[in-house]
C-alpha cells in the first residue's frame, strides 16, 4: 500500500511549486496555512482542484477547505473516507 | 474645491442596453440584464452572465463593417459606445484628428483567439493573431473614427477604463490633449469564465452585493466611453459633469484579494478627495465597486467606513444590473455617475436582503431622488491596483 | 515648483543577462530558450529567498528580478510608484490558461493572466503603495512613460518611481526598469530614457 501522506506531500511540493522544499520539510501535522509551508488562498484553490483530479473528491464551497487542508494527517484522513479514484 | 474637467458627451453598451436611453429605462424601472449565456458557446450554460443579446454579425452589421475584417468583439462594442460619445459631444471630423483616445480592456481580442487559437497552427485565420495584444483593440476603435491624436491602452484588470479616465484627465489638465475619449470595453469569454470560475467566485444566482449571504459576481460584458475637453475649447457646449477627483493605490496585500482593512481601497478614496479638495462630508454617493464577492464587499466596507466615519452617505453597486463588466467597469460606472447627476437619483443595489454582520452597511435598494452634487465612484483590480474617481455637477 | 528629477539607477535583463546600470552583474551559460531554468539561476544569484517567487508566472518573475537589482539597497518609503508598460500584455500565460480550459483549470495560473500582476507582486514584496499603471504599446514608448512618471512626480501623488519596459515574447525577454528620484546624475527624460532603453539593446 503506498504511503498516501508521502504523496501527497509530493503532490503538493509540485503542485504549488513549492521549491525550496522537501518531502522531509513537512511534518504530518505541520499547519499548512502557517508560516512553515505557508500555503495561501490561491493555494487552497488548487488543492481543491488536486482533490477532484487525483483523488476525484468534488468539493463545492471553497469554506470546506479550511477544516480539510489544517494539515497532511487531515487531508489524508478525508481523501481516505471520500475518495473515488 | 477644485473643478475638474468636463465631460462634453458619454456612450455606452451593456446587457441593459444598447444605449443611454436603453440603460436609463432599465436602470428606473429596475431591470437588470442577467441571463444565461446564448452568445457565448460555454459548456457552463447554468451561470449567470450579463450578456449583451447581439450577435458579432449584427454589430457589424448596424457598423456597417465588412464581416471578412479581422474585428473582434470587444472593439465591436467599443465602436458602439464611442460612437454615442462622439454624438452625445457633437465633436466634428477636424477635432477627432487630434483628439486622444485612451482605453482599458483586459481580454479584448481573446474573444477571438480562443476561437481560432488551434486554427493557427493550420495558417487560418491568421489575420486574428495580432488581437492578442490588447492595443489592437485600441486601435481598430480608433481606427474606425480616424483618431489620430494620443492613443494609449491601459491594462490593469477592474480598473482598466477607471485608470483611463484618470489618465485622461491629466492629459487635459497638463495641456497635452485638448480633447480626449476615456474609457474601457471587455467582451465575455470562455477564458474569464472558466478562470473566474476556477477561483470559484462565480455566483449561481444573481450577485447580492453588500448582503449577508452573497456568494459571488456575474461577469457581464460592455463598453462604455466619455469625451473629455479642455475648458478652453467648450465654446457653448453642454457639459454633463466634471471629473474632479482621481487617486490610485497598490493595496499591496495579495494577487487577487483585498486586504481585510481595504488598504489600497482606503488610500485610493483619500488621493481622489485630496484632489478634488473636497471632505468627506461632500460626498453625496458612493458608487461601490461592489462585486458581491466575500472578499471585495467586505473589505470596501472597511475602507468606506474608514474614511467617512460617521458621515457615511448613501451607496450602492449597479452590477446587480450588468454584472461585472471588468475592464469596463470603471466606464459604465462613470456613465451611471453622470446620468445620476443629471436625473439627481441614484440607482439601487439589486438582490439585496440581510445587511453583513460584519459592517451592518445598507447600500441604497429602490430608485432615490437626492440632491447630488459630487459622487464617489470605486473600481478595484486584481493585483491590488485601486482606483477611485469624483464626479461633480458642472457649476454654472 | 518644479522639482527635477533624475534616472538614480536602471537594471536591465535580456539576452541571458542581467545589468545593474551599465554593469553586467550575471550571466547565464544556458541556451537562450532556457528561460525557466534561467529565472531561478538569476534568483538563485541574486539570492533572493522569497519562496513565492516559485508560484510566480515568468512576467512577475522578471518583474521580481528587476526589482531587486534596482530596489535591494534602497530604503524606498511606501509612496513610491510603479509605472510599467508591454507589448504582449501577460499573453505566454493566457496561452497557458487557455489550454488547459478544456480540462482542468488552474486558479494560480489563472491568477497572472493580466499584465498588471506584476505591478501587485513587486508592490507587495517591496510594500509599495502607491498609485500603480500598467500601459500596453508596440514598442517602449519613452514618451508616454516620462511624460506620465513626471507629472505623476510633479503633482506629488508620489516621492519616487519605479518604471520602465517588460516584455515577453514566447522565451523572449526585454526587461528594462529604472528609479526616478530626487538623487542623481541623469536628468529623468524622455531623450535620457531612450537611450538607456536603446544603449542595453545593441
Amino acid at each position: 500500500m503506498s504511503d498516501l501522506r508521502t504523496e501527497l506531500k509530493e503532490s503538493i511540493i509540485e503542485q504549488l511549486n513549492l521549491e525550496e522544499l522537501s518531502v522531509e520539510d513537512i511534518e504530518n501535522d505541520e499547519h499548512l496555512f502557517g508560516d512553515g509551508v505557508g500555503l495561501d488562498s490561491i493555494d487552497a484553490l488548487e488543492l481543491i482542484v488536486l482533490l477532484e483530479k487525483d483523488y476525484g473528491i468534488k468539493l463545492t464551497d471553497p469554506q470546506q477547505g479550511k477544516d480539510i487542508f489544517v494539515s497532511i494527517n487531515r487531508m489524508a484522513e478525508f481523501i481516505e473516507a471520500h475518495r473515488t479514484k | 474645491m477644485e473643478k475638474g474637467i468636463a465631460v462634453t458627451g458619454m456612450g455606452i453598451i451593456s446587457s441593459i442596453g444598447k444605449n443611454l436611453e436603453e440603460n436609463y429605462i432599465s436602470l428606473i424601472s429596475g431591470k437588470n440584464g442577467l441571463s444565461f449565456s446564448e452568445i457565448l458557446e460555454t459548456k457552463h450554460t447554468h451561470l449567470p452572465v450579463g450578456e449583451i443579446k447581439i450577435s458579432n454579425l449584427e454589430l457589424l452589421d448596424s457598423l456597417k463593417l465588412n464581416s471578412s475584417k479581422p474585428i473582434t468583439r470587444a472593439s465591436l462594442l467599443g465602436i458602439v459606445a464611442v460612437k454615442e460619445a462622439i454624438l452625445n459631444a457633437d465633436l466634428h471630423e477636424t477635432q477627432l484628428g487630434t483628439c486622444g483616445f485612451i482605453s482599458g480592456t483586459s481580454v479584448g481580442g481573446i474573444d477571438a483567439t480562443e476561437k481560432y487559437y488551434k486554427n493557427f497552427q493550420d495558417g487560418d485565420y491568421t489575420e486574428f493573431i495580432k488581437a492578442q495584444h490588447p492595443g489592437f483593440t485600441s486601435k481598430q476603435i480608433a481606427n474606425y473614427f480616424e483618431i489620430k491624436g494620443q492613443v494609449s491602452t491601459i491594462s490593469t484588470a477592474c480598473s482598466s477604463a477607471a485608470n483611463s479616465i484618470m489618465l485622461g484627465a491629466r492629459l487635459i489638465r497638463s495641456g497635452k490633449l485638448k480633447r480626449v475619449i476615456v474609457g474601457g470595453t471587455d467582451c465575455l469569454t470562455k477564458f474569464t469564465l472558466n478562470g473566474f470560475n476556477s477561483l470559484m467566485i462565480l455566483s449561481e444566482k444573481p450577485n447580492k452585493a453588500f448582503d449577508e449571504d452573497r456568494n459571488g459576481l456575474n461577469l457581464g460584458e460592455g463598453a462604455a466611453y466619455l469625451v473629455l475637453e479642455a475648458d478652453d475649447v467648450l465654446g457653448a457646449k453642454q457639459v454633463l459633469g466634471r471629473v474632479s477627483g482621481y487617486g490610485n493605490a497598490n493595496d499591496a496585500f495579495h494577487q487577487t484579494a483585498s486586504s481585510p482593512e481595504g488598504e489600497g481601497a482606503y488610500m485610493a478614496m483619500n488621493k481622489a478627495l485630496r484632489t478634488a479638495k473636497l471632505n468627506p462630508r461632500d460626498i453625496d454617493f458612493i458608487h461601490a465597486h461592489g462585486t458581491a464577492t466575500r472578499n471585495n464587499d467586505l473589505s470596501e466596507s472597511v475602507a468606506m467606513n474608514r474614511v467617512f466615519k460617521d458621515s457615511l452617505p448613501d451607496f450602492s453597486s449597479t452590477k446587480g444590473f450588468t454584472g461585472h463588466t471588468l475592464a469596463a467597469a470603471g466606464g459604465l460606472q462613470a456613465v451611471l455617475n453622470l446620468l445620476m447627476l443629471k436625473n439627481q437619483q441614484i440607482y439601487p443595489t439589486l438582490n439585496f436582503q440581510n445587511k453583513m454582520e460584519e459592517s451592518g452597511l445598507i447600500p441604497i435598494t429602490d430608485l432615490k431622488h437626492k440632491r447630488l452634487s459630487h459622487i464617489l465612484s470605486n473600481s478595484f483590480g486584481f493585483g491590488g491596483n485601486c482606483t477611485s474617481l469624483i464626479f461633480s455637477s458642472n457649476e454654472k | 515648483m518644479n522639482k527635477q528629477y533624475y534616472i538614480s539607477n536602471f537594471t536591465s535583463i535580456k539576452k541571458g543577462a542581467v545589468y545593474n546600470a551599465k554593469n553586467k552583474i550575471f550571466e547565464s551559460e544556458l541556451e537562450l530558450n532556457e528561460i525557466d531554468l534561467f529565472l531561478k539561476e538569476a534568483y538563485n544569484f541574486l539570492a533572493l529567498s522569497y519562496p513565492k517567487f516559485f508560484k510566480m508566472d515568468r512576467l512577475s518573475k522578471l518583474g521580481i528580478l528587476a526589482s531587486e537589482v534596482l530596489l535591494k539597497n534602497e530604503s524606498l518609503e511606501s509612496d513610491t510608484a510603479i509605472i510599467l508598460s508591454n507589448s504582449t500584455s501577460s499573453l505566454n500565460t493566457d496561452k497557458t490558461h487557455q489550454e488547459s480550459i478544456n480540462q482542468i483549470v488552474s486558479p494560480s495560473i489563472f491568477v497572472y493572466t493580466l499584465p498588471n500582476i506584476v505591478l501587485g507582486e513587486i508592490s507587495i514584496k517591496y510594500q509599495l503603495q502607491s498609485e500603480n499603471a500598467f500601459f500596453i504599446s508596440d514598442t517602449f514608448d519613452a514618451e508616454l512613460i516620462a511624460d506620465y512618471t513626471n507629472d505623476l512626480l510633479a503633482f506629488e501623488k508620489a516621492k519616487n518611481a519605479v518604471c520602465g519596459w517588460i516584455d515577453l515574447k514566447n522565451a523572449e525577454y526585454d526587461v528594462f526598469l529604472c528609479l526616478i528620484s530626487e538623487e542623481g546624475d541623469v536628468p529623468f527624460t524622455q531623450k535620457n530614457l531612450e537611450q538607456l532603453y536603446y544603449f542595453e539593446n545593441e
